[in-house]
């Protein structure tokens, strides 16, 4: 990374003069698009080794440090599974994990799975790195804040794993952290290891409200000439839905988080009743367990989407490029994805129909998230209508397409089971939910990141990944995942519960046994063949192909820099000017399969495009 | 070979495993066969759904992978087929959820002649308290526990005193009568779960929370707690007996009231008072 853009930098005035002109040349009246209101702001340049690539305020590479911490705190959740299933499957074979370990091992499992790897792999990973090129920004507005954002991420990831190190170890409470359980001495690691767990989650709030803050000002305010909020790719859409869930779903979960502090060091009462335990009355009284899960679903629930939001809108460009054909029913997406992120609010208590909550609740509830299905029923038909007629490359893209197709369509539809609440009734709390959760929000859109990541690691890295081994990859993470949760639906039926760290031999459990086995096999499988994909990364990133400019023949901003991978200030001299969406693939008149956001109509003009 | 084949082969596995599956539902004892019912009903038209989107995805696989210069269609919207879905999602969904609703309708409004039940739960265990022949449980409060009070019923409450308390994990019930549990937990959240009976909910400290089912079928069956409760929570487990008339009657007068157990210790206390000053 250079400062070359910052060599070449037209000076202010004639920029601003030329800003008041239109596009500038040979302008012709279907070319026109309207003048930037803003003259550019100038960039931060870094000057040293440190603040180049360690307190970095370029989105780029704050996007790679996110990714990189996100990925580290995935093989730890992946390696804790690991251990889980081993107990599960092969309790014999692990004698030294007890039953504190083991909810332990589940606890972090979950927690950092949702909050420390996925939405911080999807918002600050790909947001950071894809927003400003995908809108035609030079960075994110506030550089300093989303340095900032990244390092308290940083430090929330050292307090949560510190926890792993403290007398009593991490909290074992469940990654629903419930009290009054969560802060008594029956759960493991009530001592310091919620109390740490509280901290880090209260930081990692603090800091990624930072990070989005940037995201939402960058893209409502930083869009480049002519890019529309209509001509916005999905990506940007479903990053930018997501962030303003969170931004009004995390303070729920901040404010659970210092209230059960208090109630942990201060002996406050918000969530704590009357209490005897081992036959001691404890010091609380009047507080309420359901207020903790009413916030903290309040928070979770939209969770679910601030991950599920981002993945839509990348698969949706995935599929789009490499089945070079358009999105279909553009506007039907972007309304989906507003109207699901909408409605994500009012949908939380569908996670505590048994929770003993007033029983009314729940005809309003399983309305709600009942009608949520729809919007989210429309987008996976946009999907696979748009693989209709068109030319589906398959490469690893888009088999990690077609797996979330599969694996989301699946766990969508299992998702209609647990919200009519006279169905969740027998489910809920039993495997069923694992599997349901796990194939609509682990798999499926872990399905997208990596395809997310097969995409543009050659705009990130100038080189191409191994397809081979990415076919691998794809084949033994889908099957076998698909393997893991698919049969466990059948255990829920039964009626087994989950958190259960060994099962007994009550009757009907017992013909489990070969079932929690084979799928602990698979897991181990599963998680193994992860490594491929690091092996992928590592060698493909020394002597993989060469990718040159825009090697997916891709419409959207990002891959047209003036360099690969884009240079600090991403764009040559002057910022792109954008005259289309970025799903003109294969337009009748057209000579190439595709057609760029900057193509101006006049250069296209036997093109029929419909106006974007 | 094609990648379409092996989603095929998914497909395909997926509903050669539930044909052949020995993993089903345990057999029902409750009258939430209605809950089973729409469980079916969801399970037909989700697996129907899914299967029809994944046919079609692999469809489209087979016919339109990459071929040089192939013609494809560029149509960005389709008002008609996006309206032709939406309805028949939505019909889909309101078929799905008015059954649900109607359902627990019915799961919310206990019968007026369900015997009432009380489950105390701890980590980890249970104890129960039944109605004496008043039907009416005493009021109760966690700070009132002790070793001679257990449940905490509060002493000056006289539909206390003959409440049938049931200090150990085993709990019968009555078959063909409705029963609406009552759930009360001493200190974390804990939930009183019979696979059979389908039926389950929280039992919270501080609150006191129901459900109703009426168990059909004599026999024995396996009470799981449900909900997360610390480390104990795997082996939280207990008993539910499920009797015919005759036996429950029987049962049920071996138990012991909480006046009587209140007079048994106040003899205790007696005798050890006495036996203290004949040593002095």
């Amino acid at each position: 990374m250079s400062d070359e853009y910052n060599q070449n930098n037209t000076p202010l005035e004639t920029q601003s003069s030329e800003t008041m002109s239109g596009s500038s040349g040979s302008t012709t009246d279907i070319d026109y698009v309207r003048p930037a209101e803003l003259p550019e702001q100038d960039l931060y340049h870094s000057h040293s080794w440190i603040t180049k690539w360690v307190f970095c305020q370029d989105a780029k590479v704050i996007g790679v440090q996110y990714f990189l911490t996100a990925v580290f705190t995935g093989i730890v959740g992946l390696v804790l599974s690991w251990l889980m299933r081993l107990q599960l499957g092969f309790p014999e074979l692990v004698p030294f994990i007890t039953a504190e370990h083991y909810y332990q091992f589940v606890t972090m499992h979950g927690m950092i799975m949702v909050v420390y790897f996925l939405t911080a792999l999807f918002l600050g990973g790909f947001g950071n790195y894809l927003i400003p090129l995908m809108v035609g920004a030079r960075d994110m507005v506030f550089p300093y804040v989303n340095m900032v954002s990244f390092w308290m991420f940083f430090v929330a990831v050292c307090v949560l794993m510190a926890s792993f190190f403290v007398p009593g170890g991490p909290t074992g409470a469940g990654w629903t952290l419930y009290p009054p359980q969560a802060i008594l001495p029956g759960s493991p690691g009530a001592g310091m290891g919620i109390i740490l767990m509280l901290t880090s989650l209260s930081l990692f709030v603090i800091g990624f409200t930072m990070g989005g803050l940037n995201y939402l000002v960058t893209i409502l305010q930083a869009r480049t000439r002519g890019m529309t909020l209509m001509r916005m790719p999905l990506t940007i859409w479903g990053i930018f839905t997501a962030t303003a869930l969170a931004m009004l779903a995390f303070p729920a979960l901040l404010v659970s988080c210092i209230m059960m502090t208090l109630d942990k060091v201060l002996e406050t009462s918000f969530f704590m009743p009357a209490i005897i335990q081992a036959g001691e009355v404890l010091d609380y009284g009047g507080g309420s367990p359901v207020l903790f899960q009413h916030l903290f679903w309040f928070f979770g629930h939209p969770e679910v989407y601030i991950v599920a939001l981002p993945a839509f809108g990348i698969v949706s460009d995935l599929i789009s490029v490499h089945a070079r054909k358009n999105i279909f029913g553009y506007r039907m997406m972007v309304w989906a994805i507003v109207g699901i992120g909408g409605l994500s609010f009012f949908v939380w208590a569908h996670h505590m129909y048994v929770s003993g909550m007033n029983p009314w609740f729940g005809f309003f509830f399983a309305t709600t998230t009942l009608i949520i299905a729809v919007p989210t029923a429309l987008k996976v038909y946009n999907w696979i209508v748009t693989l209709f007629r068109a030319n589906i490359r398959m490469n690893t893209v888009m088999l990690f397409c077609l797996g979330f197709i599969v694996t989301f369509v699946n766990g969508g539809i299992t998702g209609i089971f647990l919200g009519n609440v006279a169905v969740d009734i027998p489910l809920s709390d039993t495997y069923f939910v694992i599997a349901h959760f796990h194939m609509v929000m682990g798999i499926a859109p872990l399905m997208v990141i990596m395809g997310a990541v097969y995409h543009w690691f050659p705009l990130v890295a100038g080189r191409m990944l191994s397809e081979k081994l990415g076919k691998w990859h794809f084949w033994i993470t889908f099957l076998g995942a698909y393997s893991i949760y698919f049969p466990m639906h059948y255990l829920g039926f039964i009626g087994v519960p989950r958190r259960y760290f060994e099962m007994y031999d009550s009757p009907y459990m017992a013909s489990a046994i070969g079932m929690n086995e084979f799928i602990t096999v698979a897991a181990l499988i599963v998680g193994a063949a992860q490594f491929i994909f690091i092996y992928n990364i590592i060698t493909s990133l020394r002597v993989g192909k060469p990718a040159g400019k825009n090697p997916w023949k891709a419409n959207s901003l990002e891959w047209l820099t003036s360099e690969v991978p884009p240079v600090h200030g991403n764009f040559g001299e002057k910022l792109p000017v954008v005259h289309r969406w970025p799903y003109d693939f294969n337009v009748p008149g057209s000579k190439e399969d595709f057609i760029t956001q900057t193509t101006p109509p006049s250069e296209v003009i036997d093109a029929e495009v419909e106006k974007t | 070979m094609h990648a379409g084949f092996i989603f095929l082969a998914v497909i395909i596995g997926s509903v050669l495993f539930h044909i052949f599956t020995p993993w089903w539902w345990t057999d029902i004892a409750s009258n939430w066969s209605a809950m089973d019912d729409t469980i079916n009903l969801t399970f037909w038209i989700g697996g129907g759904v899914f299967i029809l989107v994944c046919l079609f995805m692999i469809y489209c696989v087979f016919k339109f992978s990459y071929k040089e210069g192939r013609k494809v269609e560029y149509k960005p919207e389709d008002h008609k087929l996006e309206k032709i879905l939406t309805i028949l999602t939505t019909v889909g969904v309101i078929a799905l959820l008015a059954p649900g609703l109607i359902v627990y309708n019915n799961y919310i409004n206990v019968p007026k002649n369900a015997l009432e039940v009380e489950v105390n739960a701890w980590q980890w265990g249970w104890q129960y308290r039944l109605p004496g022949e008043d039907g009416k449980l005493g009021t109760a409060q966690v700070a009132k526990i002790t070793d001679d009070n257990p449940f905490g019923i509060n002493l000056d409450d006289p539909y206390g005193k003959d409440d049938i308390l049931i200090q150990s994990d085993e709990l019968h019930l009555k078959t063909d009568r409705p029963v609406k549990i009552l759930l009360r937990s001493l200190d974390v959240l804990h939930n009183f779960y019979v696979p059979q009976f389908r039926a389950k909910m929280d039992a919270i400290p501080g609150i006191i929370t129901y459900y109703w089912f009426e168990p059909n079928k004599v026999g024995e069956y396996e009470v799981l707690c449900a909900e997360y409760c610390g480390v104990g929570h795997y082996a939280m487990r207990a008993i539910v007996v499920v009797d015919s008339e005759e036996s429950y009657e029987d049962w049920i007068n071996e138990q012991e009231t909480f006046s009587s157990l209140i007079a048994k210790q106040n003899n205790e206390k007696l005798k050890t008072t006495r036996i203290a000053k004949n040593e002095n």
